[in-house]
């Protein structure tokens, strides 16, 4: 049981090597926020839930990787599994771009959008990198991982977490998480599963994410960005106005020389004329 | 900076579309129109009709804008959360300068004033309104805090029309943040469309005729503008990786990317006209210049919405 206390960060510590796809954490988590979930769809594989989206806040991943040729027995992988969800990363461009304040850090240092300020402008879904955030079709707001704002108000650990059957999904203070991933993977290492790593849980990745990950391949095969693509909206902000400024003084210097009247004598309008004069339109001279 | 397919998105789009397409088309041309009749008027005074109609495109093109913005919201009687943060204990205004929405949100609401003032300013002078008060009124903007004031409201015309183009950088999205040129694309575009519609309806008033060549001219540098940005921003698509390139300009893309190249086109080759005038000292002038046809306008018009719509639809 975790004590938890305002003031103090707190995350998820999800250990991919050990999920069994069980899918706990996702009926755990529209259990408690009262998600009604979308029709489920069935392809060729496990997934029916397809990606997080505003009813699947978290959302188990199932990576096919089952090879071609058949292999010796614990020669071969089949799957790679995630419970994946909201990264409550420490630079969050949802944050970032929100223009109406709807979307904040809260006490326990996890990124929530208030459902009652979100007016449903969608930047925040164009901003995201993880594509978590959906429109609610209910609701008409954006909507993502609370990481159980509520429950933790309350000191329960967040749904997914208490439901997981076989601790993939570890909630806690992040650098107790931290520590505890660290001597997983030197653990894991130890045992010969050197493609184990972590993902998230120093700052090359969006500054840290409070929701970070043990891998078991790259990042990119998870459908996450790896540290180099890791970047903000804002980094455009500087250059795309210095362009459009360019662009604005290239346009309005040229415009001034292409307005300028070649020399002819006109009359000048008085600014406001003493009697109302008619001037009935009359068709363009094309030719 | 990225090497060649390094740009990875594992993103969802925002679903901006048809609102917001023509939201950024007619910001576009409003925030273009009042320019160019603030560039008008600070020339030479005969072209003081001319920018008149400026003016008056800006009023009406401008107002539709806040009505699409808030029917694209899911919430549209949050729109005014925009402005003022209802969040419980930092209640208040809000200004986001490192939002663009946050940014153009506010700039659009005090663009409106400028335009809302410029159009019945207009009004009055061409002595549509005839109110002894209006008058008094409009001769606060007589003379240098006239200018000022339309030279404020170019600039803000100038950023609305070109803002929308670093809204869509300043994503994670696909094409829209591999690239920094939209917002000059955008700006080069809304110009280019508003010198076409303003040189046609200049047409449609005898006295500002005379400045139909110099908007012409105006028209075809705009459009230049516009072709050298789609090109940089071509060649700021490509270190992103094929895929950028292929998402960008693949089918059905290439349609709306024809469209506008044969707006850009149209408005490069538009009709000649030639025109003779008799001074008052009697000589002949006769000037020969590009002059703005119905279709083609239509079809310049046309490729400044089919632009945005390429850019807004290809990249989410």
């Amino acid at each position: 049981m975790v004590d938890i206390t305002p003031g103090v960060a707190y995350g998820f510590f999800t250990d991919t090597s050990v999920c069994i796809g069980c899918k706990a954490c996702e009926v755990a988590c529209k259990e408690w926020n009262q998600l009604p979930g979308n029709e489920p769809t069935f392809g060729d594989g496990f997934d029916n839930t397809g990606s997080l989206d505003a009813q699947n806040w978290r959302h188990v991943k199932f990576l096919d990787i089952v090879p071609d040729k058949p292999v010796g027995v614990g020669q071969g992988k089949a799957w790679l599994m995630m419970s994946d969800v909201c990264k409550h990363c420490q630079h969050a461009s949802c944050l970032d771009v929100c223009p109406t304040g709807a979307i904040i850090r809260t006490e326990f240092d996890t990124v929530f959008i208030q459902p009652d300020v979100c007016n449903g402008c969608r930047d925040c879904i164009s901003a995201c990198p993880y594509g978590v955030i959906e429109m609610d079709e209910n609701a008409k707001v954006a909507q993502k991982c609370t990481l159980c704002y509520d429950r933790l108000q309350g000191g329960m650990e967040p749904a997914c977490a208490k439901a997981c059957p076989t601790q993939s999904i570890q909630f806690g203070p992040i650098q107790e998480l931290r520590d505890r991933a660290q001597q997983r993977v030197t653990d894991l290492h130890g045992q010969g599963v050197t493609q184990a790593r972590l993902y998230g849980e120093d700052e090359s990745v969006y500054g840290g994410l409070n929701a970070f990950f043990l891998l078991m391949d790259e990042p990119e095969a998870y459908q996450l960005p790896n540290a180099a693509n890791a970047v903000l909206p804002s980094r455009n902000n500087e250059r795309g106005y210095l362009a459009t400024l360019i662009t604005g003084v290239v346009a309005v210097i040229g415009g001034l020389i292409a307005l300028r009247r070649r020399r002819e004598r006109s009359p000048e309008p008085a600014e406001v004329p003493p009697e109302p004069t008619e001037v009935p339109p009359e068709p363009a001279e094309r030719t | 900076m990225m090497s060649l397919a390094d740009a990875e998105h594992f993103v969802r789009g925002p679903d901006w579309t048809w609102y917001i397409l023509f939201y950024f088309f007619l910001a576009g041309l409003s925030g273009g129109s009042y320019a160019i009749a603030t560039l008008l008027r600070l020339g030479n005074r005969a072209d003081e009709p001319a920018a008149r109609v400026g003016y008056y495109i800006a009023f009406p093109t401008m107002l539709v804008c806040p009505i699409l913005l808030t029917l694209d919201l899911g919430k549209p009687l949050r729109f005014w959360h925009m402005l003022v943060n209802t969040t419980p204990g930092d209640e208040g205004p809000i200004f986001k300068y490192w939002s663009p929405m946050s940014v153009g949100a506010w700039a659009l609401v005090v663009f409106s004033v400028f335009v809302t003032v410029s159009f019945f300013e207009v009004l009055v002078r061409d002595r549509v309104i005839r109110l002894k008060i209006a008058d008094l009124a409009v001769r606060l903007l007589d003379g240098a805090r006239g200018k000022l004031w339309n030279v404020v409201g170019a600039v803000l015309g100038l950023f609305i029309a070109g803002y929308t183009g670093v809204l869509l950088a300043v994503s994670n999205q696909p094409v829209w943040s591999d690239t920094w040129a939209l917002g000059g694309l955008f700006l080069a575009s809304g110009l280019s469309g508003s010198a076409a519609l303003l040189g046609w309806l200049a047409h449609y008033r005898r006295d500002a005729q005379d400045t139909a060549a110099g908007l012409a001219r105006s028209e075809r540098l705009f459009q230049v503008l516009e072709l050298a940005l789609i090109v940089v921003f071509v060649v700021t698509l490509i270190p992103a990786g094929d895929s950028a390139l292929t998402r960008a300009f693949g089918f059905p893309w290439t349609l709306l990317w024809a469209v506008a190249l044969i707006g850009l086109v149209s408005g490069l080759r538009g009709p000649m006209a030639s025109r003779a005038s008799i001074g008052p000292d009697g000589t002949v002038a006769v000037r020969t210049a590009r002059v703005a046809a119905a279709p083609s306008v239509a079809l310049v018009l046309l490729g400044v919405l089919a632009l945005r719509a390429a850019v807004i639809f290809s990249g989410q």
